[in-house]
């Protein structure tokens, strides 16, 4: 336990976490685990609850109730020993603009007890891998958003933590910053470290090797990507319609099926998808605007777990 | 500390994408050396380290900020220039007059700079906060009062730093101390503006925008300055006077007081005429300023080991 690099607990053990704002539940009793050396996401709509489970996790918020584990240390007890194992990328920028990227990054190593000559060691080693080690002597405040989040995964790599927390990375990227962010994010995995981050990005979500997926507090849905798509069954016929509610009632006339309406659309999970097409249309003829058939998606899945599209949350 | 040897740029400087040429094996090993790397919170020197480093970045953000820098002297400065000037003739102590205000005025105009300078350098941790540098720091493996020490050390520095540079120009108007008077007036500058940074962290903890500083600013620090005899002096109990006899026990009662006339007594040895009231001795003056810091110092290291506003939500 002393040497949490060479034994077999899980990266992270989150087990039977609530937390309150007030009244307000925003974690409602959330058990699952991250197996080491993986990219594991943590999915869900804005106030699913997946940034209070990051604070939690970073140590920066103390828990109220259960308990989490980082490579068996508690995150309450053994805080220390956690925060040494922990690299954190906040969402808000964690550099300081008015210090250049060396000087800030000497700050960070600092503060994580490394000598100076080490420091510049790592420091040159980690920007070389983010690709910013030409930036070595500029202000922050220069560096473009893409950059200035290269520079951060730099500085929280510094310590060489195996285990890497980032709250919603992505956020604010373009296209291809976002891209080059999840190349680093893969390099990292091959090198040893645990990469946890939250997004409410499905397809970000999709690219990870396990995610788990939070609605309103609760833990909905965890695992491989591949094995939550294998839940649901068959295939996926999405109709959009004018009239939703009269095309639910048809369909369940004619068919032994039981349809959803969500987000203005009809849905149902079929076996074989070709030929109910076919007798839909003929069925329903042009009260149908469009018709669609699909592999089910990770928003699928969410929709399955809760009955609601990812998107539309109230509140 | 902080430069980088034009060599070692040359010869790691690459551009492009993500360069990987360490080995796997290599840097699990180094992950397994991270568990030992670190170990600040259970090692006091790193720990003194890592807070001189956080100092470091307050005394260098300063001077990037140049508005910061003419804000904090230009103000205290402009004041005792324009008062010094406005106030001179109806400005009398005793009949011989023998002070003149602008003299009178230096040890307050000193302290304003210090308040200045110390408060604004500790209420960046709302700015900290919200940029997010605060919280690499809180969840970095060392313990609360690292972050503490460092913003206090840095707020004092700056603080030092400004009133050492106004009793310079002093010296061009030939008011000189003797270079134990200068070793005292710092370490007295030094207590005096950590007793206002910490004041200055205590009251931005838990604030999560500036605007209420303000309030604050004008309601509790500004009539501390004005009722510590750096304007006026502490007039004399008079029987029969409420105002004045008022005033008197408010000014006496007012820690500040000590520190303005600590200095004072530093920068003119001597005694203030009849009338008026001042600490009966220089020791008097370093105790309760000594205890006005620590007061402050243990009130900033208690509430930051509590969360605060903008760290949960």
């Amino acid at each position: 336990m002393d040497n949490p690099s060479h034994s077999s607990t899980p990266a992270v053990v989150v087990s039977e976490v609530s937390f309150r704002y007030g009244e307000r539940l925003a974690l409602d009793g959330v058990s699952f685990a991250i197996p080491r050396q993986t990219i594991f996401t943590l999915l869900g709509p804005n106030g699913s609850g997946k940034s209070t489970l990051f604070r939690l996790m970073a140590t920066l918020v103390g828990l109220q109730q259960g308990r989490i584990e980082c490579f068996g240390f508690d995150v309450t007890r053994d805080v220390y020993q956690v925060r040494r194992l922990l690299g954190v990328v906040f969402q808000s920028p964690g550099l300081d603009r008015h210090l250049t990227v060396w000087e800030n990054l000497w700050q960070h190593a600092v503060l994580y007890g490394l000598g100076s000559a080490e420091a510049r060691r790592r420091a040159f080693l980690w920007l070389e891998r983010m690709g910013v080690a030409d930036r070595v002597d500029e202000r922050v405040g220069k560096l473009s958003g893409g950059l200035a989040r290269r520079v951060e995964l730099a500085k929280a790599m510094l310590p060489e933590p195996p285990l890497l927390l980032l709250d919603e990375p992505s956020s604010g990227l373009d296209p291809k910053a976002r891209s080059d962010l999840w190349q680093c994010f893969v390099a990292l995995k091959q090198q040893g470290t645990t990469v946890v981050l939250t997004t409410h990005f499905l397809d970000e979500a999709e690219r990870a090797d396990q995610l788990a997926i939070l609605d309103q507090g609760r833990l909905v849905a965890h695992g491989s990507a591949s094995q939550l798509r294998g839940e649901c069954e068959g295939e996926l016929i999405t109709i959009q319609t004018d009239d939703p509610q009269a095309v639910v009632e048809a369909i369940r006339r004619r068919f032994p099926v039981d349809p959803q309406v969500v987000a203005n659309c009809v849905r149902l999970e079929v076996t074989d998808g070709t030929r109910w097409l076919a007798s839909l249309m003929e069925s329903l003829g042009d009260r149908v605007k469009s018709i669609s058939l699909a592999k089910p998606s990770l928003e699928d899945v969410f929709i399955a777990r809760t009955g609601h599209a990812f998107h539309e949350v109230a509140g | 500390m902080c430069g980088l040897s034009p060599a070692t740029k040359r010869e790691k400087m690459s551009n492009g994408g993500l360069r990987w040429s360490l080995g796997k094996s290599k840097l699990l090993g180094n992950m397994v050396a991270a568990g030992q790397a670190a170990v600040v919170s259970e090692n006091l020197g790193l720990a003194l380290r890592a807070s001189a480093a956080l100092a470091w970045r307050e005394v260098i953000r300063f001077l990037r900020q140049r508005h910061r820098v003419v804000g904090a002297l230009g103000q205290p400065l402009l004041f005792w220039l324009l008062f010094g000037a406005g106030m001179h003739r109806s400005f009398r102590l005793d009949a011989d007059s023998r002070m003149p205000f602008w003299q009178y005025y230096l040890p307050g105009t000193v302290l304003l700079v210090l308040l200045f300078t110390a408060i604004f350098a500790t209420i960046s941790i709302i700015e900290d906060r919200r940029e997010g540098f605060l919280q690499g720091v809180l969840v970095a493996p060392v313990p609360r009062w690292v972050m503490v020490a460092g913003k206090l050390l840095g707020a004092s520095l700056l603080a030092v730093g400004q009133a050492l540079l106004l009793l310079a120009l002093c010296a061009v108007w030939g008011i000189w101390l003797s270079p134990l008077g200068y070793l005292q007036a710092v370490l007295l500058l030094w207590v005096v503006s950590t007793a206002f940074g910490a004041l200055g962290f205590v009251l931005a903890w838990r604030m999560d925008s500036t605007q209420g500083f303000h309030a604050v600013m004008n309601l509790v620090l500004m009539p501390m300055w004005l009722l510590s005899g750096a304007f006026f002096p502490v007039p004399a109990v008079e029987p029969g006077d409420l105002v004045q006899t008022g005033l008197h026990w408010v000014m006496r009662l007012n820690p500040v007081t000590y520190a303005v006339a600590g200095l004072r007594g530093m920068i003119y040895p001597g005694r203030l005429p009849e009338g008026f009231w001042e600490p009966h001795s220089a020791w008097v003056c370093w105790a309760v300023t000594v205890g006005f810091a620590a007061f402050w110092v243990l009130a900033a290291w208690r509430v930051a080991e509590r969360p605060a506003a903008g760290d949960g939500l």
